[in-house]
């Protein structure tokens, strides 16, 4: 970066707490990890859709999730592709497959990257960040509206 | 569709680092889009039809400078990197389906000096692919750029088919030694070993370095009619055998399909084989998008010219290097010629299959593949004859 030592603090990018995406994060506010599933055809999914690509149903809820599942793949980013992250590099981004079939992109948060591997069991944890409103001067219009607690779902090694 | 259109012009500027082109993104395409007119032997303005690359210009902008009265075909694939091929396919419909006479697509940017890719991710975040998915539940995790979304398939590939460094690393060292033999290449001059490839700073595991594409100032262009018209025109036509372009599934999302490995071109080249009448066995060469290392890999498998899992063997002993059984980026690639966004995979085909690729060319090329990659995964492919 050519920003000649002028440093600027770049707010971690957050979730817009709306729509379905809010819902989900909520249930992650909440202390668990929820996946919609189909009424109809029983199909769990992951991202948040509006209608079951499997049976086209409108019917579905929120389930909680077993909160286990396995490492999928991963990258270990060392250099820095965003000055949010500049300062975690070499720090590992990581696909997790849930035991209901759904997989979800997160973060393992006890483990070295190096130490990392396809298959490892993991289950969910909550990583809660700094309110939005803290330090919002310094963000770039990414935070959240409101006051709202932003909870991620990471995961701890089995 | 087969052969009822024809690339009748091709043309490209100088590919820069260092103090860049000193062009405007206009004015660099503008060059590029001459540069294919005067080819064909065209004037600019007989040009009625325009397909500009996603973001990087409008139809109505280039026919205003080039003065294009009688602009009737305007659009865009919006497929990322696959736009330039999979745009053949809708200019060779628009051309044999009357809706057009002249098809102009130019494409290029000031990769190096302009918007370099990584500001590109943090200003348009919006303009990621999938958008509010990736907002909401890629970027909160650090998952922001296209090494790492593609970094993710290429370590599953090497967890379940024991694909390897050096294989990646064969990919790299191919296009570089083709870049040694084409002048216009950024890395002309810039050889490259497997020890310097394996040295180079790891950037996102698995790629390196030496695994991801250039950042560069540069343009090209092309320039789509029918076959009829082509018989008329200064350069002789290169005939567009078979194309397609598809979406992987979904588009929007990159880590929750079914198969990690099922892309656009899984899906596309089957296809365009198929309307050409053609096997991938039958190409001379292959041009594909080599934004990094391992998407020519898995290219090379979903488009059949291995199978899966054997693209990392496939690449290795000099198969995919000029004189090999299938030469892949003979001009050197995004990875050592110049990143100009997919359309440089085109104008070398062509330059292949006019036989004007001098100190590069493929003895009696007669027949090849060019592929094109973008987003999360859309996939384009064209089987070119002469
Ligand atoms: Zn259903």
């Amino acid at each position: 970066m050519a920003d000649g030592g002028k440093k600027k603090a770049v707010g971690l990018p957050l979730p817009l707490m709306q729509g379905l995406h809010g819902e989900f994060y909520r249930h992650c506010a909440a202390g668990r990890l929820s996946f919609q599933r189909c009424s109809d055809c029983g199909r769990w999914r992951h991202v948040p859709r509006e209608i079951c690509p499997a049976c086209s149903s409108w019917n579905w809820s929120w389930e909680q999730s077993s909160g286990r599942g396995t490492v999928f793949t991963y990258t270990i980013t060392e250099r820095s592709m965003h000055p949010a992250f500049a300062e975690r590099c070499p720090y590992a981004v990581v696909v997790v497959e849930m035991e209901e079939g759904v997989r979800l992109l997160s973060r393992v948060v006890d483990c070295p990257p190096s130490e990392l591997e396809i298959g490892a069991g993991v289950t969910v944890d909550f990583l809660s960040l700094e309110s939005p409103a803290a330090g919002a001067d310094d963000r770039q219009g990414e935070q959240a509206p409101g006051q709202e607690e932003i909870v991620l779902p990471v995961f701890r090694l089995a | 569709m087969k052969d009822k259109a024809c690339i009748v012009g091709v043309g490209a500027t100088g590919f820069c680092r260092g103090e860049g082109s000193g062009k405007s993104l206009h004015g660099l395409q503008l060059e590029a889009a001459l540069a294919a007119l005067a080819d064909a032997g065209l004037r600019a303005g007989q040009v009625d039809g325009i397909m500009p690359f996603p973001n990087l210009g409008t139809a109505e902008g280039f026919a205003a400078s080039l003065g294009c009265e009688n602009l009737r075909f305007a659009t865009t694939v919006n497929m990322g990197g696959a736009a330039p091929v999979a745009s053949l396919g809708v200019a060779a419909a628009a051309v044999s389906s009357g809706l057009a006479d002249y098809v102009l697509m130019p494409a290029g940017w000031n990769g190096y000096s302009g918007s370099r890719a990584g500001a590109i991710v943090q200003e348009m975040t919006a303009s990621i692919p999938g958008g509010a998915i990736a907002r909401d539940f890629y970027l909160p995790h650090g998952l922001v750029a296209p090494p790492q979304w593609y970094a993710l398939i290429a370590r599953r590939h090497m967890h379940e088919y024991g694909t390897t460094a050096e294989q990646l690393g064969a990919v790299a060292l191919a296009m570089r030694k083709h870049a040694q033999l084409n002048p216009a290449a950024v890395m002309h001059g810039k050889s490259m070993t497997m020890e310097q490839y394996l040295a180079s700073p790891m950037i996102t595991d698995p790629y390196r370095l030496f695994d991801c594409c250039l950042e560069t100032d540069g343009a090209a262009a092309c320039v789509v009619t029918t076959t009829e018209r082509a018989r008329d025109l200064a350069r002789p036509p290169v005939y567009i055998s078979g194309v397609a372009s598809a979406q992987p599934y979904p588009a929007d999302e990159i880590t929750g399909r079914e198969d990690i490995f099922r892309t656009g071109l899984t899906v596309a080249a089957p296809r365009a084989f198929e309307m050409a009448g053609v096997k991938p066995a039958d190409a001379d060469f292959a041009q594909v998008y080599d934004c990094f290392t391992f998407e020519v890999v898995q290219q090379l498998e979903e488009a059949g010219f291995c199978a899966r899992g054997e693209g990392g063997a496939f690449v290795q002993e000099g198969r995919i290097e000029l004189g090999g059984e299938l030469p892949v980026n003979t001009h050197g690639g995004l990875l050592s010629e110049a990143h100009v966004l997919g359309m440089g995979h085109v104008v070398e085909a062509v330059r292949q299959l006019r036989g004007e690729a001098a100190g590069r060319q493929v003895a009696d090329a007669s027949l090849g593949v060019v592929t094109g990659w973008g987003d999360f995964g859309d996939g384009s492919i064209a089987v070119l004859r002469n």
